[in-house]
């Protein structure tokens, strides 16, 4: 019962797109999504880590015994989390530096090991791949999203590439709660129900 | 000893580790649902990021430091808390049975809780010193605690309203989880 190879990548986008319908990895979700660029950067290192390390599990699928197969997958993804630290650092330094230790923290962001666990270790090497693809995009996507809508109401711009591009005209009273800790849940808790309205037809 | 005092209050309440840091938030929605799940997660919680702190603490210093093997620390660190969250669960089962069943899944769990991870690392960024490190580990996992206890007591009430139905289960706990975070940023002047 192999499903369509193009399914396994676009359930990642809509059906089992992470922090909406799987309620995981919230943390960097709601710590930095405080603007678009922000939160794009964290899930494209998210996406990295997750195709890598998707990748190696399925291929070590076969040798690796399964009591410890949990502390083998933590190894390979904190290997591949190390790998984007030193990149970030060399290549985004600035974001490198606002991300802070939620780069190092992929290791623990449930998704991670949820997809290793639940999809590449009972799976060939190309349909991880995908996989791990599909649901990285996915992730992106809505960090970049819910950067957005956050940034956009707390500050009327937007960051595109390292500068901020004012969207609303200056007038526009600044709703700080948006960019706090607080305005992070509240966004992500009505995106969420958006979410839910769309999909009940 | 005043510091130690500011230390252990401001992790505590201003720098909650839950809703003004944003670590540690899938077992606060996950395990927030019963106030007994939350009080086992919670106390499983204090007891290990107190020891995951003080050994990472120790291992940093003494070994990667010493070294320089600094950027191990991401591998070091995780292999650390996922060894030590099992070995204080094999001690539990023989030993103290009651206190394992008690604790139960929500041990496992605290391997991929990142408020452990998180608090190891901010101990390092920081610079605390040993004294500083254990306080602030102890006080960051009081301050899980506090505010997982908090909200599931506001959690259990919720399910006595009537809530509209796209906003239920996981929505309007992200709603009430931001305010009891804006009440929590209300302490941001106190230091």
């Amino acid at each position: 019962m192999a499903k369509p190879l193009a399914q396994e990548f676009f359930k990642g986008l809509w059906d089992e797109v992470p922090p909406f319908r799987l309620v995981l990895g919230l943390c960097p979700v709601l710590a930095v999504t405080k603007s678009l660029y922000n939160g794009a950067g964290m899930g494209l290192a998210t996406t990295f880590v997750l195709l890598c390390s998707n990748i190696l599990v399925s291929s070590l699928r076969k040798v690796i015994p399964s009591k410890v197969r949990i502390a083998c997958y933590i190894v390979i993804i904190a290997t591949f989390v190390t790998i984007v630290e030193f990149m970030m650092k060399a290549f985004t330094y600035k974001l490198f530096m606002e991300l802070g230790i939620f780069i190092p923290l992929i290791v623990v962001n449930c998704i991670v090991l949820g997809r290793a666990e639940a999809f590449a270790s009972k799976n060939g090497v190309f349909r991880s791949l995908l996989d791990g693809l599909g649901i990285g995009i996915g992730f992106t996507l809505s960090l970049a999203l819910l950067g957005s809508v956050r940034e956009l109401l707390g500050t009327g711009a937007l960051t595109f590439w390292k500068t901020a591009t004012p969207i609303f005209p200056a007038s526009y009273p600044k709703f700080s709660f948006m960019i706090e800790a607080p305005g992070a849940f509240v966004a992500l808790g009505l995106l969420l129900c958006l979410m839910n309205l769309a999909g009940k037809k | 000893m005043g510091d130690i005092f500011v230390l252990a209050i401001s992790c505590i309440l201003i720098n909650n580790i839950l809703l003004a840091q944003y670590l540690g938030n899938c077992p606060f929605l996950g395990t927030s649902k019963k106030m007994e799940t939350a009080i086992g997660m919670a106390m499983a919680v204090v007891f290990v990021l107190v020891m995951a702190g003080v050994i990472t603490w120790i291992v940093n210093t003494y070994f990667l430091v010493q070294f320089n093997l600094e950027y191990l620390r991401t591998v070091a660190f995780i292999l650390v808390i996922a060894s030590l969250v099992q070995f204080v669960e094999m001690f539990l089962k023989k030993s103290i049975p009651a206190l394992y069943a008690g604790l139960g899944i929500f041990l496992p769990l605290i391997t991929t809780n990142c408020a452990v991870m998180g608090v190891c690392l901010i101990n390092v960024n920081e610079e605390y010193n040993f004294l500083q490190a254990l306080v602030a580990s102890f006080a960051y996992a009081v301050g899980f605690g506090l505010a997982l206890i908090l909200f599931a007591g506001v959690r259990e009430r919720i399910l006595l309203a009537r809530v509209p139905r796209p906003l239920q289960d996981t929505s309007i706990a992200l709603v009430t989880a931001g305010i009891l975070s804006l009440t929590f940023f209300a302490f941001k002047g106190m230091v």
